[in-house]
């Protein structure tokens, strides 16, 4: 089993009420949760990436955590404070260049002696382009055309010096990008950076069954992790890979108790917490894309039918259909009689490991036995300790069942994933 | 008066290129028991070597109160994400970042990038302005205050105190505001090497620490004035302003030893930007320049770090200490603090007092 660890910054399920949240912004607070992860001999710390302040109706989003430092740079100080721990960093492709990007990574590479990761993201966003010299925006195929030959391109760059330490000169002429000249950083300790991909679609599951190493999923059940875990697998074949060369972990969330029962009582007030009423109403306003400030958050959902053409919500992805959604959500709230807050509770987890630490040890295990996972990235719900109960209390069981590492058996995140090193292609 | 005030004195830790963090934690560990004001670490596309930043970012856990300056290009790179980089340096340094801003200027670089041809100087330290502009308004873009983590209304941040920047640069627009909240100095130190001519502008208009290069202590004087008779212009306050003489240093010589008395030859030759001679006679020269109101203090480049680094620190550094020209701790954290410069009022806020 492969575990991680998100830093529970900017989200909507991080919860900053809590007195026990800190900061997400001091490097104390990286270094705490970074160091509890090492603790329990994780593969690796990931750390998503915002380019551009949620707005919602012209406004900028201010119900959720807000603000977080540059990932790359972050990594490169966290290195110095951890010895094993893998340091993974979401950045963009869309708007990053191959030259500068692959070598900030190559860079993190050398001063972690191998513990770099990248989680490749692309963007179709003119909002958030408002923030970049291309200012404008790639379609959804674009994006992954470009994605796709980013890596590549990046791949020749870190190919580029020979293993003895010789600079050799460059040149790449693609769709998106021609480039040439000689790269400044040596091949890296793991040969090249780790590289993720999240994302669900079908494009997504193609670049990675191509490309990555790991794919950071949302298919969080028993169910839908299985069949999403065959599919991905299956893919790989074309591409001349096997089956264990890419590893397949979802982000999901825990919550701990003495017992199963306090466990679910707990739970059920975190979500509560994640979901105030002003967040509810605002999650109602993403999918319906209207103003809908007047409803109350404990009556029923609206009678009126979503926008779908709205453009009431920037900086975030409308998922799927409005119409339909709504009308899923209609039929749950009026099936189990559920008010608009109830709904959105029940409709926007993501796959949540609720137990004692038995109980959720085992269905750790069961999912990567049945083949639904290979491991996990846990995303806690404080800053900085979220993780401190799970390292203290679960670690040891899934240890002791022999499903998980005692001890860390290489250097690099590459080790610790299993990997082997690339070969040299210059 | 120039002559009482404070002395301030930096050094550059790169040189040959190491990938190994080990190197760089030791030169600034070792600049650091000299209590120096900061250590610049230089970089470019164009030649091997690290990301600078991202090593000075290594070094900060490593270190407690050395100013950290990487060199960060502002040509083939985005203002928006240069500007989030230096503001976390910052953050995981605890207030010691700074950046030194340069341009990259040749065909060979453009071609790394394939976006667009090399420019002539002028075009690049206009759009080095720009960019240390946009950045400036960034690090603004969150007011202090601006987390309230009120759990009454649900707001974890008021919104009326981050602003977008709305920038608009002759070959970038910036909308904002920034990701990053802003960074412990307000601003971190903006550093600019004013050795050539187009560069002086920018400098004189938006850096907090200039480099500059002079044969004789009158020759710096002079530059000095025209520096600060240039940013007042700009409606900035002169003494706001450090203004550092550049030496690349070589110390080699191991016959003259850190010992008061000895002499040596020349000690500037190449167009007054190369010494060589002994530590002592190094002290000697900051002493008389510094005391003459040349400069405000020195940026020292080794031609050997490991070496010549440790003799400046044990013999220049040591010497001026024992005559009382230059501190022998600390008395702030932050590299504002180190260079007696003030934290930046933020622009947003004072508007927003007006209103």
């Amino acid at each position: 089993m492969h575990l991680a660890a998100h830093f529970p910054g900017v989200n909507n399920t991080t919860v900053w009420a809590d007195p026990r949240s800190r900061s997400q912004i001091d490097f104390s607070s990286f270094e705490h949760l970074a160091r509890t992860a090492e603790r329990g001999k994780f593969d690796f710390f990931f750390l998503a990436e915002g380019l551009r302040l949620r707005e919602h109706n012209g406004r900028i989003h201010d119900l959720d955590v807000v603000g977080r430092p540059e990932s790359l740079t972050v990594l490169a100080a966290l290195a110095a404070v951890t010895d094993r721990l893998g340091l993974a960093a979401t950045v963009n492709a869309t708007f990053n260049e191959p030259y500068e990007l692959a070598r900030r990574l190559a860079t993190l590479d050398h001063l972690s002696d191998g513990r770099a990761a990248w989680n490749v993201v692309t963007s179709s966003d003119a909002f958030t382009g408002e923030n970049f010299r291309r200012g404008g925006y790639l379609d959804r195929a674009d994006r992954y055309v470009r994605a796709a030959e980013f890596v590549a391109t990046a791949r020749e760059l870190w190919d580029t010096w020979t293993p003895d330490g010789t600079p050799r000169p460059f040149t790449h002429q693609g769709q998106h990008f021609g480039i040439e000249g000689e790269f400044t950083v040596p091949r890296s300790p793991q040969g090249h950076p780790i590289v993720i991909q999240a994302g669900d679609s079908p494009e997504g599951r193609e670049f990675a069954a191509s490309a990555a190493d790991v794919i950071f999923t949302r298919h969080g059940t028993l169910e839908a992790g299985r069949t999403f875990y065959a599919d991905v697998k299956a893919r790989l074949a074309k591409y001349g890979r096997e089956a264990d060369e890419l590893k397949i972990m979802p982000g999901v969330t825990f919550v701990l108790g003495d017992s199963d029962a306090e466990a679910q009582e707990r739970a059920a007030e975190i979500r509560l917490q994640q979901v105030s009423p002003q967040n509810a109403l605002l999650a109602l306003e993403q999918i319906w894309g209207r103003d809908l400030s007047s409803y109350d958050p404990d009556g029923p959902l609206p009678e009126i039918d979503p926008d779908p053409e709205s453009s009431l919500v920037q900086g975030r992805v409308r998922h799927g259909d409005p119409l339909a959604v709504a009308a899923r959500w209609r039929a749950l709230s009026k099936e189990k009689g559920l008010s608009i807050r109830q709904t959105v509770i029940e409709t926007t987890g993501r796959q949540s490991f609720i137990g004692s630490p038995q109980t959720v040890a085992g269905q750790l295990t069961e999912f990567v036995a049945a083949d639904a996972a290979d491991g996990f990235i846990l995303v806690p719900h404080l800053t900085p300790g979220g993780l401190d109960d799970f390292v203290d209390r679960v670690v040891p069981l899934l240890q002791e069942r022999g499903v998980f590492r005692s001890e860390y058996t290489g250097p690099t995140l590459r080790s610790h994933l299993g990997l082997a090193e690339p070969v040299w292609k210059g | 008066m120039p002559s009482t005030a404070p002395l301030h004195l930096a050094a550059e830790i790169g040189g040959p290129p190491h990938y190994a963090h080990e190197h760089y934690i030791g030169l600034a560990r070792l600049a650091e028991r000299g209590a120096l004001d900061f250590v610049t670490l230089g970089d470019s596309f164009a030649r091997p070597g690290l990301d600078a930043l991202a090593v000075l970012s290594r070094v900060a856990p490593a270190t407690d109160r050395i100013g950290l300056v990487p060199t960060v290009t502002t040509t083939h790179t985005e203002p928006f994400h240069v500007s989030s980089a230096v503001a976390t340096l910052d953050w995981v340094s605890r207030g010691r970042a700074g950046w030194n801003v340069d341009v990259s200027t040749t065909g060979a670089e453009a071609r790394l990038f394939g976006r667009r041809p090399a420019a002539p100087a002028d075009d690049l330290w206009r759009e080095a302005g720009e960019a240390a502009d946009v950045s400036a308004r960034l690090w603004d873009s969150w007011e202090d205050d601006a987390e309230i983590r009120d759990v009454a209304t649900g707001r974890f941040i008021d919104r009326d105190k981050l602003h977008h920047v709305d920038f608009e640069g002759a070959s970038f627009t910036v909308r904002g505001p920034a990701i990053v909240p802003r960074p412990p100095q307000g601003h971190p130190v903006t550093v600019v090497d004013a050795a050539g001519g187009p560069a002086r502008e920018t400098a004189a208009r938006h850096a907090d620490v200039v480099l500059v290069r002079a044969p004789t202590p009158e020759r710096a004087a002079a530059i000095r004035t025209d520096l600060r008779r240039r940013a007042a212009a700009y409606g900035r306050d002169p003494d706001s302003l450090r203004v550092l003489v550049s030496l690349t240093v070589d110390l080699g010589d191991a016959e003259t030893a850190p010992e008061p008395g000895l002499e040596s030859g020349p000690p500037l030759a190449a167009g007054g930007s190369y010494y060589r001679g002994g530590p002592v006679d190094l002290a000697e020269l900051i002493t008389q320049w510094h005391r003459g109101g040349a400069a405000d203090g020195f940026h020292l480049t080794p031609i050997t770090p490991g070496r010549d680094l440790e003799r400046i620190v044990n013999g220049t550094v040591a010497l001026l200490q024992h005559r009382s020209l230059f501190r022998t701790f600390y008395p702030g954290g932050t590299l504002r603090e180190h260079l007696g410069l003030d934290r930046p009022a933020n622009r947003y806020a004072l508007e927003g007092g007006r209103a």
